[in-house]
Order: C-alpha cells, then sequence, then structure tokens
C-alpha cells in the first residue's frame, strides 16, 4: 500500500508533465484540426531555453524559487513567439488543405528543428545536463517519501491548468477560442479575427510544452535535442485517450498516462512504453472518441 | 503480346537492371551505390504498399513499420534459426529466400487483418494513432523476445537478397499495385477514399475492402522487410520505430500520393539524397527536414501527384484523376455551406 502511494505520487508527478504537454495538441487539434507532430519539439525548445538562460545569467548556481519560476516563464515566451512563427511559415499557407498534408509538414518542421538544433555548434549533439533550478528537500509522511519539488511540481501544473481553463471559460480571447473550435467561418463572420486565435492558440500551447519541458527536465536532468520526440508521442496518445479537442480530456488523459506508466515500469521496465499503447488501443476500442470526446456525426 | 504493352513495367525494370548489372560488371558502380540502390528498392517496395492504404484507400496509416519489422524477424527466423540456410548449396538457399519472404508477407499480413479490423471503428486521426500504436506494441514486444535477440539485436542473417532480387520484387510489386489500382477492389478503395458515406450507399462493402488493402498493403510491407532483413543482415528492433514509419509517409507524400510512379520517384530520390548530400555532415537532415516542408507548401500534391510516367499510365484511362483533383482542392465556402445546407 504505501509503495502504491509513492508509486502515485511519481505518476501524477509524471502524469502532470503529459498534461502539460497534452493541452497543447488537444488546443491545436481543437482549432485546426491537425496533429502537430511538431509539438514535443517545442518542449525541447523550451527545455534548452531554460538551460542556456540559467547557464548565461545564473551562472549554474541555484536559484531561488522565485527566479525559477521567473526564467521558466521567459522560455515559456521564447517558444510561445517560437510556435507562433513556425504556425506562420509551415502550417497557415495549408489550413485549407487535407489534413494530411499538415501533419506531413509538421514532421518536416521536427525533422529540420531537432536536426538544427543539432547541427549548430553551441547545441550539438552531445546531452546536456540540466542545472537544478530548486534546493530538493526530502520529507517522510508516515512511510511515504515525498520531495518538495515533485509536490511543487503537481501543484504548480494544476495552478497552470487552472489559469487555463479560466482564460478558456471567462476572457474574450478565449471565448473567440471556443468560437473558432465550433466554427471558424462562422466565428470570422461574427467578427473573430481567427488568425490572431490560432496565434494564440500556438503561444499557449508551446508555451505550456516549454513549461513542461523545464519540470520533466527538472527531474530527468538530460538534454538531448530528440528528448521530445517519445514524450511528444506519449502526450499526444494521452489527448487522444481524454478526448482530443478537449482540455479537461487531455489533463485527465495526461495523469491516466503517467500514473500507468509509472505502476507498469516499477513491475517490468521494458513494457512501459509498449503497455501505454496497448492501453490507449483498447480504450480507442471501446470508446473510439475517447474517454470525454463527443461522438461527432459524419456527413457527406 | 497485348499483355506485356499493357504491362510493360515487366519490360521496363529488368532493362533498368541490365544497365545496372553491366555499370556494376565494369566498376563504374561501386559495392556503396549499389548498396544504396538495393535500399531504395527496398523503400519503394514500403512506399507502394503505403501507397494501397494512405494513397487509394484514404486510411492513414502512419505505423507501417510495424508490418515491416514483422516481416522482416519472420522472415529471419526462417531462413537463419529454423532452417539455417546459411550453409545449404546456393539453390536451395534461393528457394528458402523465396519460402522465408513468402512466411514474412504472410506472417506480416496476419497482423495486416488484425489491425484492419479496428478500422471498421475508426475514422481518420483515430485509426492513425492506432496504427502509429500497433507499431510500438510491435516493437516492445521484439524487444522482450529472447528468440529474435531482444533489445540485442538479430545478427548473422544470411545475406540472400541481391540486386536481382530485389529487382524482381519491385518489379512484381509494381505489376500487384497497378492491377489492384485497375480492378473492381481498386476501384473500391478509391470510392472509399472519395467520399466513405457515399461508397457505402452505393452498395460498396467499406468494411471488406478496406481489410483487403489492409492486409494487402501488410503483405507487401511483409515482403518489403524480408529484403531488408537479407539485405543488411542485422536487425534491431529500434530500426523500426515511428520515425522509420515516418519515412515513408515522407516519400510517399514527397513523391505525390495517390501515384504509382510518384511513390517510386519519392522514395528513390529522397533515399538517395540522404547520401548525396552526406558532404554536408550534420546539415544534410537540416535540409532534408526543410526540403520536405518547402515541398508541402509550393507543391502539396507532391513531386508527381496526379501524373504517372508513361509506361506506368492506367490501362482504362484517367478515371481516377477525377477523385485526385477532389482530394487536394482547397474547400471553397460555397461547397462548404452547400455541404451545411444539404445535411441539415
Amino acid at each position: 500500500m504505501e509503495k502504491f502511494i509513492q508509486l502515485l505520487v511519481y505518476g501524477l508527478q509524471l502524469g502532470s508533465i503529459y498534461a502539460l504537454l497534452a493541452i497543447g495538441y488537444t488546443m491545436v487539434f481543437g482549432i485546426i484540426r491537425m496533429i502537430n507532430m511538431a509539438h514535443g519539439d517545442f518542449l525541447m525548445m523550451g527545455s534548452y531555453a531554460v538551460f542556456f538562460i540559467v547557464s548565461l545569467f545564473f551562472a549554474d548556481q541555484m536559484l531561488g524559487p522565485a527566479i525559477a519560476l521567473f526564467v521558466i516563464l521567459a522560455s515559456a515566451s521564447i517558444t510561445g513567439f517560437i510556435g507562433v512563427g513556425v504556425e506562420r511559415i509551415a502550417y497557415k499557407p495549408l489550413r485549407n488543405r487535407p489534413k494530411i498534408s499538415s501533419m506531413i509538414a509538421a514532421i518536416g518542421v521536427s525533422l529540420f528543428t531537432q536536426n538544427f538544433f543539432r547541427a549548430i555548434p553551441f547545441i550539438g549533439p552531445n546531452p546536456r545536463t540540466f542545472p537544478k533550478l530548486l534546493k530538493d528537500v526530502l520529507f517522510f509522511v508516515g512511510p511515504i517519501q515525498l520531495s518538495l519539488v515533485r509536490i511543487v511540481v503537481i501543484i504548480l501544473s494544476i495552478v497552470i491548468m487552472s489559469v487555463l481553463y479560466f482564460i478558456i471559460m471567462k476572457t474574450t480571447i478565449g471565448m473567440e477560442m471556443r468560437a473558432a473550435s465550433c466554427d471558424k467561418d462562422a466565428s470570422s463572420l461574427m467578427g473573430v479575427n481567427v488568425n490572431r486565435v490560432i496565434s494564440a492558440t500556438f503561444f499557449i500551447g508551446a508555451g505550456l510544452a516549454a513549461i513542461s519541458g523545464a519540470f520533466y527536465a527538472n527531474n530527468y536532468p538530460v538534454l538531448t535535442v530528440t528528448m521530445g520526440a517519445t514524450l511528444g508521442n506519449k502526450a499526444f496518445i494521452a489527448a487522444v485517450i481524454g478526448g482530443i479537442g478537449d482540455i479537461r480530456g487531455a489533463v485527465l488523459g495526461g495523469f491516466i498516462m503517467g500514473v500507468i506508466e509509472i505502476m507498469i515500469s516499477s513491475v517490468y521496465s521494458e513494457l512501459a512504453y509498449g503497455i501505454s499503447f496497448v492501453v490507449l488501443i483498447i480504450i480507442l476500442l471501446l470508446k473510439p472518441e475517447g474517454l470525454l470526446g463527443k461522438p461527432m456525426i459524419e456527413k457527406v | 503480346m497485348n499483355w506485356l504493352r499493357k504491362n510493360s513495367e515487366v519490360i521496363i525494370l529488368p532493362l533498368i537492371y541490365v544497365v545496372i548489372f553491366l555499370l556494376q560488371k565494369n566498376k563504374i558502380l561501386n559495392n556503396y551505390i549499389i548498396q544504396i540502390i538495393m535500399l531504395a528498392g527496398v523503400n519503394i517496395i514500403m512506399t507502394l504498399s503505403l501507397n494501397l492504404v494512405n494513397g487509394m484507400t484514404g486510411q492513414n496509416s502512419i505505423g507501417h513499420a510495424g508490418f515491416m519489422a514483422v516481416g522482416a524477424y519472420v522472415s529471419a527466423l526462417f531462413s537463419k534459426i529454423i532452417f539455417s540456410a546459411a550453409t545449404m548449396p546456393p539453390a536451395l538457399q534461393t528457394v528458402f529466400f523465396l519460402l522465408a519472404t513468402i512466411a514474412g508477407g504472410i506472417g506480416a499480413a496476419i497482423f495486416g487483418f488484425l489491425i484492419g479490423m479496428p478500422t471498421l471503428r475508426l475514422k481518420g486521426d483515430y485509426l492513425a494513432i492506432v496504427t502509429l500504436g500497433f507499431g510500438e506494441v510491435i516493437r516492445s514486444i521484439i524487444r522482450i523476445t529472447p528468440t529474435v535477440g531482444a533489445a540485442r539485436g538479430l545478427t548473422g542473417i544470411p545475406k540472400l537478397a541481391s540486386l536481382f532480387w530485389i529487382f524482381v520484387f519491385v518489379t512484381i510489386t509494381i505489376y500487384v499495385c497497378r492491377n489492384y489500382m485497375d480492378s473492381a477492389y481498386g476501384r473500391g478503395c478509391l470510392a472509399i477514399r472519395d467520399n466513405e458515406v457515399a461508397a457505402d450507399t452505393m452498395g460498396i462493402n467499406t468494411s471488406k475492402y478496406k481489410v483487403q488493402a489492409f492486409v494487402t498493403s501488410a503483405f507487401i510491407a511483409g515482403i518489403a522487410g524480408s529484403m531488408y532483413a537479407h539485405t543488411l543482415r542485422y536487425l534491431h528492433p529500434d530500426v523500426f520505430s515511428y520515425t522509420k514509419s515516418t519515412d515513408f509517409l515522407v516519400y510517399l507524400y514527397a513523391g505525390g500520393v495517390g501515384s504509382i510512379s510518384g511513390s517510386i520517384l519519392g522514395a528513390f530520390v529522397l533515399t538517395a539524397l540522404p547520401e548525396i548530400l552526406r558532404f554536408m555532415n550534420e546539415w544534410r537532415l537540416v535540409i532534408y527536414g526543410g526540403l520536405l516542408v518547402v515541398i508541402i507548401l509550393f507543391r502539396p500534391v507532391g513531386m508527381f501527384g496526379g501524373k504517372e510516367f508513361a509506361f506506368l499510365k492506367l490501362k482504362t484511362g484517367g478515371i481516377r484523376h477525377i477523385g485526385f483533383s477532389n482530394l487536394f482542392q482547397r474547400k471553397s465556402k460555397k461547397t462548404a455551406v452547400a455541404n451545411e445546407e444539404i445535411s441539415q
């Protein structure tokens, strides 16, 4: 039982990383109906951004919580602007074409960014060690060992998701996003600037990916240019499990994925990646539109 | 004679083989180039197989490397572990190589059937993610199976594939794909791609055609896997990852989806391109990725989309192109509104 709760904490922490990443997938899909295969690379860019900010300005010393938060937010906005740029250059011209072309374009973007980062000399192919942002404190609640950073990551993720939910449900831009995801043409007739909404979506999505990258790298402090690929795939599964296009679904799917992965790795680590796909296939076969998704009516 | 005129690939490809063979004999092409041509052949078979599902039937499979992995491992098991073909006389070796290849194809086809079944329930992106998942599940299973070398990989597979056999199988694949596209089955698939609901209304058994396309495509992918295994002589589960699947997608969509010539050209050019760009070291893959985006942006139908080489033209004329132009047309506001009105 203690082991179960211990693993549950680890799982929730990994799950919060997946959830933050999955939100980006699901928001982009909700509005322009494309699978952004390059989304995992935003995570990679975000964690490299944190790495460079820390090593340039803070010379690798331990940061206080306020500065750490500031650095993470700074890197999130840098990545956010990169995301907006990528959308403008590579995805916008394809908006009215079949979905699969924008997916292929996204694969191209992903290939390009990964190899570009590998090719530029100051990043290079060698893994980098991510600096410790916060001093970790370990403490015990009964027999369960908890780490302060883990708890902070879980709480921060939940706070960020709540803020996002507030933005989407209560602000004008959020309302515009919801309108655009219902019907792009009709909402643009109602005076919604769809281009601005899509840019905002990419900004938020890429920013959240960067934040999850910082959280991930804080736990597994090895940075490589391909780190986004596997994580991106898992987050995508999380989004699909929850019902793609629905933000609450992405959060739920992310936590399910994280917990399942940690639980299975504790039994047999080689299987973890495969099993998460098996779970995905089973859920999709039982409920093809995901856990929280609504069935779509097909029209000729 | 008439048959030969209608199936001119049966003449053209052997001619290309003879030219390459003579160049090789006269030491103009070295072994490195021959190896690249062989791998390009394997990629051509894979891309044609993907074209059957993505290009003709309009189902998004993004995990095709899974079928290739099954084919490669089954055939390698057959020729290395069960029959140890390396110690046989050459004539028997060829026989067992062909048997192993067919076994690989059948193994992959069985998995194609298993993955074809869920396609009856799933559509579009959900199907795509299930095929991706399927590929990754296969890879994880291989990773923990000690008989096939688990995560260390399978070494010492006899080198039975040669340029000749790869040309034979490429020719057969092109022949099969062309005739499939031109048959009632192919027409059914094209109808499903262009509009599934309408095809269903017209009395096409959509489930049957979709599963059939998946099984045929998986069989061809399994054969490509066998060629791959017996060319490189070494298999590792991570080779058949999601990255490999996206490679084939890239070949198909950059070459021209739905077009046999496009699949061939895309696979060949994009296999050769990274090798040609090798002098640029680490920048070559940057250019490769950038080029892919540029192709999709400025020529969304791919290099050869909607066209065929003269010798690969379909026998009964251009009926396919009607659907094809539909597939890539920009959806105008007018038709969107009209669709809404109809559905209400």
